[in-house]
């Protein structure tokens, strides 16, 4: 279908040798440049989005297109004024943060300059956005706030400083921005200095630098400000060039968490990771922890040969001399110098989902490519991050930073996060959502639990049941009303009659004893039911057939009650009574309080009741009389092995 | 082969210098503190992290492989990660049967010379309708063979992950998206409630018919991209590279008319003029530049020289504004 054309002649500005050369030339000036990661965080209003717009802008890394579509984009939503560019726009890339004009959640460029590339992570200012600024910050290398000339340091700018503190970014560059609304002015600009130097230092920030500049105009940013000659500092991106980008290896020991086992054949077995904290060579001794076995370096295997030293960065396949096992979430370290291993430590935790944090409650908890069980066991305090003040708290809400003890499931190895990001942060997930609820960074490890050693008993619970039956807990949740502590009632009564050695826990007696401190909150009913789990765990350990009758109207309090006893050992029994129904009976007449508003936090009417997903038996309290239950109970026991 | 050998200058892997020429001077004679690694062994590292994670950490991923320079660079890294292993994935290719020919051979070659599993998958419904980009616009073409199709093939095998190789700078919405970004079960994408994503601690946990889409080249450039299939000989498609073709410019686009069922229009005739492609895709929806680079050092010179960004040949961003976004959210990769 095509005609021939005549010859196109090529137009040649260079030579293919000349540009081989030219490139060639280049490549090696950029490969001798490093990178700087740095946040900006400012409040609303403050020019963020503009700074970062004006830097990829002064420092031409923005296309034709892009500047076309900017002009567009100005017209339409631009708050800069009618001709005039926008330069927020550039950065703001979600539609709803275009037509509110805010930043949701961080964004991320990049840019060069003759000396350095940059990744920038602009993170949100509003306080319900914390969360995404703690994302940005902790990669970065540095942090940029940002506070108004006319305004000066803020609640906020308070509140970036402390999260940029916590989450250990080295230099903070204070920029002072909108010189140009305050004329200006050198006065203002050094008394806002001063006040951010004092306050910095006392949260524990050490690098500052204060530059007045303004964004909108350009001046200090990028290029000397010509209406500020009174300051003799460098400009943002000067100072943002020279800042010393190495990620300081305060450690110095070699670490490497195990990501997966690399075996294509029997010959080969290799652990794949990634190198940080200190460089490992060909020969080193090193431990696998939190194992403890150890071996030697024997190959380091990349697909471009192997290596003799792998440096911190690198992610490498690392070969051992011995057959040693190694799996997922174990970690490789210099056996010299090892990392801390405990199932207690003592972290900050920034908090970061919808449901609380509540102590008590498991988690799962991601370190390194460890992911074990997890609970807070005590929240020492929370730290108001707009006034760094502490209080005492029994939960932790959406954007709360606390200091807490934690306990794990087992014993994982770890640094103080003030030595290694790497090894010193982890991450909680929410069990049922897989959300990433909450982040941490470790202080110091907690010897309490390596010194209570377990007395390991001569006389077992099989022993001390004699053969009547298998020790078990009958755990009976369901509405207040809904029958569980009358069936457990005469589901006992039976069981005596059999001969079987029983115990039952009633969430009403329990209350007026063990549990005599706590309320209805959620936080006291999670620890409600964690102590009534681990009386019945005694219990069991005791040979008993322990019957617990207790509303427990959280999955995940159940979940962790039957991971208290062995498999087989914990029957979830769900009282599946309709809330009509229970209503109806009413027998201590509390749902009449609850619906007049004199009993808050009651489960079904303005607390929440999650049913079990798989309970083992299911009673239908609204269809059967008690002693049919009863009757399904024994059954049930029997075929199970119980009795 | 697709570079000359007298252009390229780079010596072989092994004789390599530890440090490209004018570096070392600038490093002091001992080391004391840990070699800085240059930011492309940053970037590779990162990569390499980012997917072994995903191996470990899901039951079946899966690698998006488009047949671009992203995906060859992703391929590579792929090869990286898992040496002497094989990539413990397939790739799979949605074929919207409207790729240049030159991608489908390319394709072919390289999954037989690295062995690798490759998945075709065609939308047969969108075939069976008839559905192109002359007939039915770009929209719903990319809709219904792209889509759609990549939900159909993602939910027949029940692949729990899935690798692009999308990276930040090509786009505001994309610049905005997690490594780790999580997908609803009807693979939707909630730009506003994104998971927390921090240090290098990457969840992926996800419930029943839940996904993750994974992006180990978030951080890196088109620079980068191209500075790396330099370094690495990585190869690419030859559309990359300019030589004659046979174009038709419409819309300020240049079309390449790559077989018969590309439509002319009264007075379009087709004439051979130099170009290249910096982005590749569905050829009537996919820009030429006009250009004589034809080696990968002057594609770069001309990369640094140029003043557009490499999206602007893609006819599908222009649709409506904020239009990526609204596509990433229906499931677009």
């Amino acid at each position: 279908m095509l005609k021939e054309l005549d010859p196109v002649t090529v137009p040649a500005d260079i030579t293919p040798a000349d540009a081989a050369n030219e490139v060639q030339e280049y490549l090696a000036r950029q490969n001798s440049k490093d990178l700087l990661r740095f946040i900006t965080c400012g409040s609303v209003d403050d020019g963020k989005s503009t700074l970062i717009g004006r830097l990829l802008y002064d420092c031409k890394c923005l296309f034709e297109d892009q500047l076309a579509s900017l002009e567009t984009d100005s017209g339409r939503f631009g708050t800069t004024g009618a001709g005039q560019l926008d330069l927020a726009l550039l950065v703001d890339g979600l539609a709803a943060e275009r037509e509110q004009g805010i930043t949701i959640d961080v964004a991320y460029r990049f840019f060069t300059t003759e000396r350095r590339k940059f990744i920038v992570a602009d993170t949100p200012g509003h306080e319900q956005y914390t969360r995404n600024m703690v994302t940005g910050a902790s990669t970065a290398d540095a942090a940029v706030l940002l506070v108004d000339a006319r305004k000066g340091v803020l609640t906020q700018t308070r509140r970036h400083s402390t999260i940029v503190s916590l989450l250990g970014v080295r230099h903070v560059v204070l920029a002072i921005n909108k010189m140009d609304a305050v004329g200006w002015d050198r006065e203002t600009f050094e008394r806002i200095a001063a006040d951010y130097r004092v306050f910095a230092a006392r949260i524990g920030i050490t690098d500052v630098t204060c530059i007045p500049v303004s964004a909108l105009t350009g001046d200090n940013v990028t290029k000397p400000s010509d209406a500020m000659a009174w300051y003799g500092g460098p400009t943002l991106l000067g100072h943002l060039e020279s800042v010393d980008a190495r990620a300081e290896q305060k450690l110095g020991s070699f670490r490497m968490a195990v990501q997966w086992v690399n075996r294509p054949n029997q010959d080969f077995r290799g652990f794949s990771g990634t190198v940080v904290g200190g460089a490992v060579r060909v020969g080193d001794d090193v431990a696998i922890l939190p194992g403890g076995r150890t071996s030697r370096v024997a190959r380091l295997v990349t697909m471009d040969g192997d290596l003799e030293t792998a440096e911190p960065g690198q992610a490498i396949t690392l070969v051992l001399a011995d057959e040693v096992d190694a799996s997922r979430g174990d970690m490789i370290v210099a056996a010299a110098g090892r990392p801390e291993v405990a199932d207690q430590f003592a972290a900050h935790v920034v908090w970061m989902d919808e449901q609380p944090l509540l102590p008590g409650r498991s988690y799962l908890l991601r370190a390194g490519t460890a992911t074990v069980g997890a609970q807070v066991t005590e929240l020492k305090h929370s730290i108001n991050v707009n006034t760094q003040e502490h209080a005492a708290a029994k939960h932790l809400d959406l954007n709360d930073v606390g200091f807490c003890n934690l306990a794990l499931d087992r014993p994982i190895p770890f640094d103080a996060y003030a030595d290694s990001r790497e090894t010193g942060s982890f991450i909680l997930i929410d069990r049922l959502t897989n959300a990433t609820a909450g982040c941490g960074m470790i202080r110091f490890p907690l010897r309490r639990a390596s010194n209570i050693h377990r007395h390991a008993s001569k006389v077992d619970k099989a022993a001390r049941a004699g053969g009547l039956q298998k020790p078990c807990v009958l755990w009976f949740t369901g509405l207040s009303g809904s029958g569980k502590s009358s069936v457990a009632d005469r589901l006992e009564q039976e069981l005596h009659r059999l001969g079987r050695r029983t115990m039952i826990l009633d969430g009403d007696n329990v209350r007026h004893g063990l549990n005599r401190d706590l309320g209805f909150t959620d936080e006291d009913r999670v620890e409600n039911i964690r102590r009534v789990a681990e009386v019945s765990k005694l219990m069991v350990e005791a040979g008993l057939i322990v019957l617990v009758s207790f509303i427990s109207p959280f999955r995940e309090e159940r979940r962790m009650a039957r991971t208290l006893v062995e498999d087989g050992e914990f029957l979830e029994i769900f009282m599946d009574t309709p809330l009509e129904v229970c209503e109806a009976r009413d027998p201590k007449g509390l749902y009449k309080k609850a619906r007049a508003g004199q009993l808050p936090h009651f489960t079904g009417i303005d607390s929440a009741y999650e049913p079990p997903e798989a309970p083992e038996i299911t009673l239908k309290g609204g269809e059967r009389t008690a002693d049919e239950m009863v009757v399904q109970m024994i059954e049930e026991l029997r075929r199970r092995g119980v009795i | 082969m697709l570079l000359d050998p007298l252009l390229d200058p780079r010596p072989a892997a092994k004789d390599r210098p530890e440090a490209a020429p004018g570096f070392e001077d600038s490093l002091p004679a001992i080391l004391t503190t840990p070699a800085r690694l240059t930011h492309l062994q940053r970037l590779e590292a990162e990569s390499i992290h980012i997917m072994r994670e995903v191996a470990a950490q899901f039951h079946k991923p899966v690698m998006l492989y488009s047949v671009g320079k992203d995906s060859s660079v992703l391929l590579h890294l792929a090869m990286k990660a898992f040496y002497p292993s094989k990539p413990p994935f397939p790739l799979l290719h949605v074929d919207t049967t409207w790729k240049f020919r030159e991608m489908i051979e390319f394709r072919d070659r390289t999954a037989q010379e690295l062995g690798i599993d490759l998945m075709v998958h065609i939308n047969q419904e969108g075939v069976r309708q008839g559905i192109g980009p002359f007939t039915h616009g770009s929209a719903v073409h990319t809709d219904v063979m792209k889509t759609q199709s990549l939900k159909q093939a993602l939910n027949a095998h029940g692949f729990d992950a899935a690798f692009g190789g999308a990276r930040r700078d090509e786009e505001k919405s994309r610049a905005k998206e997690r490594i780790f970004s999580f997908r609803t079960s009807s693979h939707r994408w909630e730009p506003k409630n994104q998971r927390p994503e921090l240090w290098s601690l990457y969840n992926g946990r996800i419930n029943k018919g839940e996904s993750i889409r994974v992006f180990p080249l978030s951080n890196w450039t088109e620079l980068d991209i191209w500075q790396y299939i330099h370094q690495e000989s990585i190869p690419v498609v030859p559309l990359y590279f300019a030589k004659p073709r046979p174009v038709v410019e419409r819309d300020g686009t240049l079309i390449m008319v790559d077989d018969d069922r590309m439509p002319l229009k009264p007075g379009e005739t087709p004439e051979m003029a130099w170009v290249r492609f910096r982005t590749l895709g569905c050829y009537p929806l996919t820009g030429a530049v006009r250009s004589t680079a034809a080696t990968l050092p002057e594609i770069i010179r001309e990369m640094l020289l140029s003043t557009s960004s490499e999206r602007q040949g893609r006819v599908i961003d222009q649709d409506a504004a904020a239009s990526m976004e609204a596509k990433k959210q229906e499931g677009y990769f």
